[in-house]
């Protein structure tokens, strides 16, 4: 799917436009205030849906976790899978940003900026699930190691731990890596509301364009800076979700217990972070005419690497499968049989097509390339995605060891509220993002063009 | 074009970076330095009589099993009962207005409400009877009461106090003919300690510190 | 009226929402807290009491009366405030231990919605104005010798009242005095009559036992004298002995403990059970032959029996329970006569009316007729229990002077004129005496709470004796010294007052009893295993507590057996009309294995109607149903309508996991290898054996955990949600014709998965392998829980210790810590008890001995099936438990090295019958 630098970049970025063109495009879609009642209407649904996220924790704060549907055996509830789900969410976007930029994948320089942006934000709200689901949220810093007077260190063989320094790890370097590409975009900004005069923003953008001035040498350190960073997130693609999936792999639950969760936990990220990029991006172009920038090209590619990951997620499946059945273990056994035809079967027949059957419609180009479908599939996907969590974390607990002590997880109103104003608070997020900062690298467009002049000349 | 921030600007927002800087770095400390264990003395806690060991003990010479009537065999030292203090005090300072609430009780049959000095918290279990019983002195958490006109306290209570003793017992019991005694601890010979050690079966430091030994 | 919060479960607004709102305050409270905690203040005595160390707990002798029969019991007190019971070692009923009831007792004591205060009809009243009330009657009491004056009591075996009654009788031989206990067995005296013209009171010797026949009758369940019972026949073959020593056999309509213990279990219709007994009776040349059963099952086991019978001469028991006609019954007497079995026949130890159906009755024709002008109903409440035909509370209105002395303002007491709060069996002195006649001494350990009076003091009352205080009244009883007096309150029994086995002539068989007509559907009444006969209907650790045979908790519902069930269209949950002569009731039903088809049990005790706010609106009330006709046929039909049975365990097979060992030697464990490092507990190292051979699933345990930990109660909705609290649970599983049980507390595993897994290390091992949960550390991740394949911790999803209600408060332990929302909690082996003992032991420079240490659930066992202690003492019983080879561990493939095993089951089953 890559395109060497030599030939013009045709397909990922329409001929016709100029250095000043695509700066005026872009960081006009932020300057001058043509968001109209489309926008707004967005907006105040998503407010209203955060503030009913809000709601929901306040009284879980006030009453405790027992407004959800946990019970023993299901101690872990849609808390757990949520979390699990955004932040496998966030990988498309660490993914695309630093592992495409390693490979000089040229085709990422116009969804990155927005792709870094829904990392962000859902590794936040991913962050906001484990402490939420707490008995006692207010005491979470307990997992930091800090001398106290109690004399008492965090548990280190627990999996909490490292996920709680994973999650940190991966926020902070996200946050960075986004920042630090913004800043010639907010200079940019800056100018140009110099220029039309708008002292208000210039000032704010001016603060945090942190006083660059675009000389040789700001570009020199920049491109070592956002080098390094894309560096230091690699790794990060792979050992964040791979912690998250010990938090399962590490207990002895039939259903938690298994080698496979790394790679499938993070092969299953991609998958959903990359669906999510389509559920962004094909709105995104359509409302402020990006069709130039964010080309077939970009959203086929997006439908290709689904295609791929589908597969390993189908594997990491079927390993489960295999190995619960080959293991002779009759507990792995009867947790697997459980999943096909216990109570929660249906969600796993559910699960499995979106996740398996459905993706196999990208083998056909026509599919592809068609706009609506793509966006209705990547839908498909995420709910896909967010089921096969909910599995894992439910189906395996809900029959264990003993017959005596298995249960059943019905979830509550709360479950529901806290999974959708999540889901809210993440898309009004993205809406104040388009809002005040340039979704697309202006920077980063521009040397496109540089090249794409080169190749014709 | 005109740059957006004038030079005193810039270095106006630089000044303020640098203070965030360093007001958070303090803060750290700050905690940092609240949390080490140190001496600190709190102030006495006002209670319906003023009572004094210094008095009591110091100039009486009460022994303090004689109102703490339980602190050999119960988990609390045990409180005087009205009743003990009119052994002497139906006699002495009858009329003395400091001592209205003790005949006030007397006559009710009230009890007398004092005020906790000592409050641990509830999930804390402290056994008296057995911290007596392998010589830890009472001056060893309650201090010099012999000195205290009104009662204070001298420990912070905190865990990491507790522990001090717990992880290294050996080095913190007496004889237990001293273990009431208000005379500052004189500290042991190596070979003392190992006496007391044998005298005492103390449990080892693993054991002591156990979140069982005070949490259930 | 108030109501506790925490228990708050009303039929006016859905639990859930109640609980919620309640919980407001609570979780108000915790917010409170975070201002740091208020100045506490020390209360010492004003003037110190004479024995006792403050901070101790004082243990004393006395008796836990139910149903008018003695329990002997050591209440332990912790500065005043009684906290706990345990059963008294000397009392040859209890030996130590007690049943759920007994264990309940002590909350029953602190419920706040016990009555408070004097009515008279809804006005406030004082005990001045009754008494008043009560002394204006009385010169024509005299006058006319007590004419209209009548007493109601339930069953009474205490010589004071008896003496009290007498006296009075003396004065005013007109008095009446009737009886009423809807669980009363009139037939025990009824057979007893026909058998030997006289009433007799059986003791069935099951130690001396080898084949023991019951039919319908819950030797170890609601039988009187059950702990006994179950303690002697179950002891050779604990650890799985000898466990050929003996041999049950039990035909029953509906599964009862008995049963679940039975080596061969039937389960039939009564009328199917009463001629069955007759026809083994036959086989073995007693009675009549009814002729062969068409049912080839029951005449294969009929044979069985009778030959198993035969064969044990002079060790064979034929027990016949309350479904059994009187004749039935004697012809039981007779047959164990012939066999000459253990069976020995006593005075009653009943001391008022023996045949309650005819006293209430009897009095409903006085009342009806207006012949009773006076009425003292004393600790009965026959407005909501008596016979449904009688009308009862309708005919109390008529009543000029009536007045009800019970620890509830229950319906009777509504319906009464008056109502007087009687002081709880620990709040007053009094005398009981348990099945065997043994006396005890009943004294109080707190003064009434809520200024209450015991009966006793109501007919000092009566009587204008110028002695009413209750002490002088028992002490009079009691002849004898102080020393001798002392002695008896010290023990807890009074010295030989055991009733003496009569020589009674040979029972005779009856003229051959009538064969019983066989209805399509019968219904059976039947005590609930949580309320009894409703008498604990607000007790919310009874309702809380799993029943053992349905693990059903805070209802009650029609049993039904599958295929009558499918014949009906019913399943678990469906409402269905019930309806017994034109008396209907609409009852969720709940379909149970084991339950005879063609009959459908109605637990007595539910749809309280003025119990507290515990238990009013709980369950269907099956009073409504029942009249003095015995089995009554019923129809059953669906109404279409569900409800929601709140039932802790929903999975009651096996899987082929067989987490229980039956009948099979438990190979040599092979040390499985481990990465973790081996440990070495150098000190004390404590361990517990269960022995499933003894374990008859009474799940006393899981409420003297209960009591002693401070376990708080969730109500209904938390239940059914899976959030029940109990630190050791009692599993049930149906594999085939058997019930089997297993309790399970935490197996404190020295490999424990929850320990890796905790963020926080909040729950670690100490140094003697306990596992033990640091609830101040507790953040609440519940990973622990997740990761434990046994799932024995708790977790307090919400609020769920009430910190609200003083009284409440004061029934706490104060060695365990009250557990606040969002830890998780579970069993501790008692480790406060270890700790106690502990220091005691280090004060005395010397360990602990083995048997000082016990944790709650062993001390309550009544068969002695948890064997505790440090494994680190080669002497000591828990070794010896853990050296059969019997002795299995939970889930054994996972390593997880758990200090807790288990003793394979081992059954006698009759090779005839396999």
């Amino acid at each position: 799917m890559s395109t060497p630098d030599t030939r013009p970049n045709a397909d990922v970025l329409r001929p016709g436009w100029g250095y000043a063109s695509v700066t005026d495009k872009i960081a006009g879609i932020v300057l001058d205030d043509h968001f109209g009642w489309r926008w707004w209407t967005a907006f105040l649904v998503a407010s209203a849906g955060v503030c009913a996220l809000l709601a929901a924790v306040s009284w879980l704060l006030v009453k405790g976790v027992g407004i959800w549907g946990v019970d023993i055996p299901v101690a872990w509830g849609f808390a757990i899978g949520n979390f699990v789900w955004w932040i496998g969410i966030g990988h498309a976007g660490t993914f695309i940003s630093a592992v495409l930029l390693l490979l000089r994948q040229k085709w990422r320089t116009s969804i990155n900026r927005f792709a870094e942006a829904m990392t962000l934000f859902a590794a936040s709200i991913a962050g906001l699930f484990p402490v939420l689901h707490l008995g006692r949220p207010w005491f979470f810093y307990w997992l930091v190691p800090y001398p106290n007077v109690m004399n008492v260190w965090p548990q280190w063989r627990s999996p909490l731990v490292w996920d709680f320094f994973a999650i940190a790890t991966y926020l902070t370097v996200s946050l960075l890596f986004w920042y630090v590409g913004l800043i010639p975009d907010l200079a940019t900004l800056r100018d140009r509301a110099g220029l039309h005069g708008e002292r208000k923003r210039q000032i704010a953008y001016g603060l945090l364009a942190l006083g660059w001035r675009g000389e040789a040498r700001h570009w020199a350190r920049f491109e070592w800076a956002y080098l390094l960073l894309a560096g230091l997130a690699t790794p990060l693609v792979v050992s964040v979700h791979t912690i998250v999936s010990l938090d399962f792999a590490v207990g002895n639950t039939p259903g938690y217990h298994s080698t496979i969760f790394p790679p499938y936990f993070v092969a299953g990220a991609l998958f959903s972070g990359f669906a999510m990029v389509l559920t962004l991006a094909i709105p995104l172009r359509h409302a402020f005419g990006l069709h130039d920038f964010i080309t077939q090209k970009h959203l086929a590619n997006a439908a290709k690497v689904l295609l791929a990951t589908c597969w390993l997620v189908g594997y990491g499946y079927l390993a489960e499968i295999f190995t619960s059945f080959y293991s002779g273990d009759i507990y792995e056994r009867y947790m697997t049989v459980n999943r096909f035809t216990g109570p929660y079967g249906p969600v796993y027949w559910a699960m499995l097509a979106c996740n398996v059957l459905v993706p196999q419609l990208f083998w056909f180009r026509r599919v592809r390339h068609n706009v609506p479908l793509l966006f209705v599939l990547s839908l498909v996907i995420n709910c896909g995605m967010w089921m096969e969590r909910f599995l894992i974390v439910v189906t395996s607990l809900h029959r264990d060891f003993l017959p005596s002590a298995w249960g059943m997880f019905y979830p509550t109103r709360w479950d529901w509220i806290t999974l959708f104003g999540s889901i809210a608070l993440f898309v009004w997020l993205f809406l104040l993002f388009v809002r005040f900062l340039p979704l697309i690298s202006i920077a980063e467009m521009r040397e496109l063009i540089r090249e794409s002049v080169k190749g014709e000349g | 074009m005109a740059p957006p921030f004038s030079r005193s600007a810039v270095l106006f927002v630089k000044l303020i970076l640098l203070g965030l800087l360093i007001g958070i770095a303090t803060w750290i400390a700050l905690a940092r330095w609240t949390m080490t264990p140190r001496n600190v003395t709190y102030a006495p806690v006002a209670q319906p009589i003023p009572f004094s060991h210094k008095h009591h003990v110091a100039d009486d010479g009460i022994d303090c099993r004689y109102c703490h009537t339980s602190v050999e065999n119960s988990a609390t030292a045990g409180m005087p009962s009205t009743s003990v203090c009119l052994s002497c005090h139906s006699q002495l300072f009858v009329d003395s207005p400091l001592l209205a609430p003790l005949h006030e009780s007397a006559r009710t049959g009230k009890p007398i409400h004092w005020v906790r000095v000592h409050d641990l918290p509830d999930f804390v279990y402290f056994e008296h009877d057995i911290h007596v019983a392998k010589g830890v002195a009472c001056i060893e958490c309650h201090g010099r009461v012999d000195q205290m006109p009104i009662t204070w306290r001298t420990a912070s209570l905190e865990m990491q106090w507790c522990l001090r003793c717990h992880r290294d017992a050996p080095n913190h019991v007496r004889p237990l003919n001293e273990v009431l005694s208000m005379a500052p601890q004189k500290p042991l010979t190596p070979d003392e300690i190992r006496q007391l050690n044998r005298l005492y079966h103390l449990r080892d430091a693993q054991a002591l510190t156990n979140c069982s030994t005070c949490h259930r | 009226m108030k109501t506790h919060p925490i228990f708050a479960i009303a039929q006016d607004e859905p639990a859930r929402r109640r609980f919620l709102k309640l919980m407001a305050a609570s979780a108000a409270l915790a917010g409170a807290g975070c201002s740091g905690p208020p100045a506490e203040t020390i209360v010492p005595y004003a003037t110190m009491p004479e024995q006792g160390v403050p901070g101790l707990p004082m243990f004393y002798a006395t008796a836990f009366v139910r149903n008018g029969l003695a329990h002997g019991v050591l209440v332990e007190s912790n500065m005043g405030r009684p906290t706990k019971v345990e059963g008294n070692p000397d009392h040859p009923v209890s030996a130590g231990a007690t049943d759920v009831f007994a264990q309940a007792s002590i909350l029953q004591l602190w419920d706040p919605d016990r009555s408070q205060a004097v009515f008279n009809g809804e006005e406030m009243a004082t005990w001045s104005a009754f008494d008043a009330a009560l002394q204006a009657r009385r010169p024509r009491f005299e006058r006319d010798g007590g004419a209209g004056l009548a007493i109601l009591t339930g069953t009474v075996t205490s010589p004071t009242l008896a003496a009290q009654v007498a006296t009075l009788r003396e004065r005013l031989p007109n008095l009446r005095w009737h009886a009423w206990n809807p669980l009363h067995d009139d037939g025990v005296a009824q057979a007893a009559q026909l058998a030997f013209g006289r009433p007799l009171d059986p003791l069935y010797r099951l130690d001396e036992a080898k084949v023991v026949l019951a039919l319908d009758a819950d030797l170890f369940g609601t039988m009187p004298g059950s702990l006994a019972h179950a303690r002697a026949f179950t002891a050779p073959r604990r650890l799985g002995a000898s466990v050929d020593a003996n041999r049950l056999y039990v035909l029953e309509p509906t599964p009862t403990l008995t049963g679940a213990y039975a080596d061969a279990r039937l389960a039939r219709a009564p009328h199917e059970i009463e001629v069955a007994l007759m026809r083994i009776a036959a086989r073995l040349g007693v009675g009549t032959d009814p002729g062969r059963a068409a049912d080839t099952m029951l005449d294969r086991w009929e044979a069985a029996v009778a030959k198993a019978l035969d064969g044990a001469r002079g060790h064979a028991l034929v027990v016949a329970g309350p479904t059994v006609s009187p004749a039935g019954r004697a012809l039981a007497y007779a047959l164990t006569a012939h066999l000459n079995g253990p069976l020995a026949f006593i005075e009653p130890v009943e001391r008022s009316p023996l045949d309650h159906g005819a006293s209430i009755a009897a009095l409903a024709d006085d009342l009806r007729a207006g012949r009773v002008d006076t009425l003292l109903i004393l600790d009965a409440n026959p407005a909501y229990d008596a016979p449904a035909d009688l009308d009862f509370a309708r005919l109390l209105q008529r009543v000029p002077l009536s007045a009800h002395l019970g620890l509830y303002r229950d319906e009777t007491a509504r319906a009464a004129g008056w109502h007087l709060p009687m002081a709880h069996c620990y709040e007053a002195w009094s005398d009981a005496r348990a099945h065997d006649g043994t006396a005890t001494v009943v004294q109080p350990l707190i003064a009434p709470l809520y200024g209450g009076r015991s009966a006793h003091e109501i007919l000092a009352l009566l009587a204008g004796a110028d002695t009413r205080n209750g002490h002088a009244l028992v002490r009079a009883t009691w002849k004898g010294d102080d020393a001798a007096w002392r002695d008896s309150l010290r023990r807890g029994i009074v010295a030989d007052s055991a009733a003496q086995a009569l020589a009674t002539p040979a029972a005779r068989p009856p003229a051959s009893p009538p064969v019983p007509a066989a209805p399509p559907l019968v219904a059976l009444f039947a005590p609930d295993p949580a309320v009894d006969g409703g008498a604990f209907a607000n007790n919310a650790w009874l309702q809380e507590l799993p029943r053992p045979l349905t693990s059903l908790t805070w209802d009650n519902a029609a049993l039904v057996g599958p295929a009558t069930a499918k014949r009906l269209g019913l399943v678990d949950g469906a409402v269905a009309r019930l309806r017994v002569d034109g008396r209907t009731v609409d009852a969720p039903v709940l379909v149970v294995a084991g339950q005879a088809e063609g009959v459908v049990t109605l637990p007595l005790g539910y749809g309280r109607r003025a119990a507290g706010g515990v238990g009013e609106g709980v369950g269907f009330d099956a009073y409504r149903l029942r009249t003095r006709t015995p089995l009554p046929s019923l129809t059953l039909e669906r109404t279409g309508r569900t409800h929601d049975l709140a039932v802790r365990q929903k999975e009651v097979d096996m899987h082929g996991r067989d987490p229980v060992h039956v009948r099979e030697l438990a190979r040599e464990r092979p040390q499985q290898a481990s990465l973790y490092p081996e440990q070495a507990y150098t000190d004390y190292k404590w361990g517990m054996a269960i022995d499933l051979n003894a374990c008859i699933g009474c799940a006393a345990c899981t409420l003297a955990c209960q009591a002693e930990n401070n376990i708080p109660v969730v109500g209904k909705e938390e239940v059914a949600r899976g959030r029940s609290m109990h630190w050791i649970r009692v599993d049930r599983y149906v594999a085939g014709p058997r019930t089997l049980f297993q309790p399970v507390p935490c197996m404190h595993c020295e490999h424990a998965p929850c320990e890796e897994v905790c963020p926080v290390g909040a729950t670690v091992h100490d140094s003697e392998g306990l596992n033990v949960q640091v609830y101040n550390r507790c953040i609440g991740t519940r990973f622990c829980s997740n990761n434990c394949p046994y799932k024995v911790r708790r977790f307090n999803f919400l609020q769920y210790a009430n910190q609200n209600v003083e009284s409440l408060k004061a029934l706490q332990n104060p060695e365990v810590t009250v557990r606040r929302r969002g830890v998780m909690e579970k069993c501790s082996y008692c480790l406060q008890r270890i700790t106690r003992a502990r220091i005691e032991a280090e004060k005395g420079d010397r360990r602990i001995r083995d048997g000082e240490m016990v944790t709650a659930c062993q001390a309550v066992c009544p068969t002695r099936a948890i064997h505790f202690g440090d494994l680190n003492d080669p002497s000591s019983d828990v070794v010896a438990a853990k050296a059969s080879p019997l002795d299995y561990h939970l889930l054994e493939e996972l390593n997880t090295r758990p200090r807790t095993s288990y003793t394979t089951r081992v059954l006698n089953p009759d090779p005839e019958l396999e």
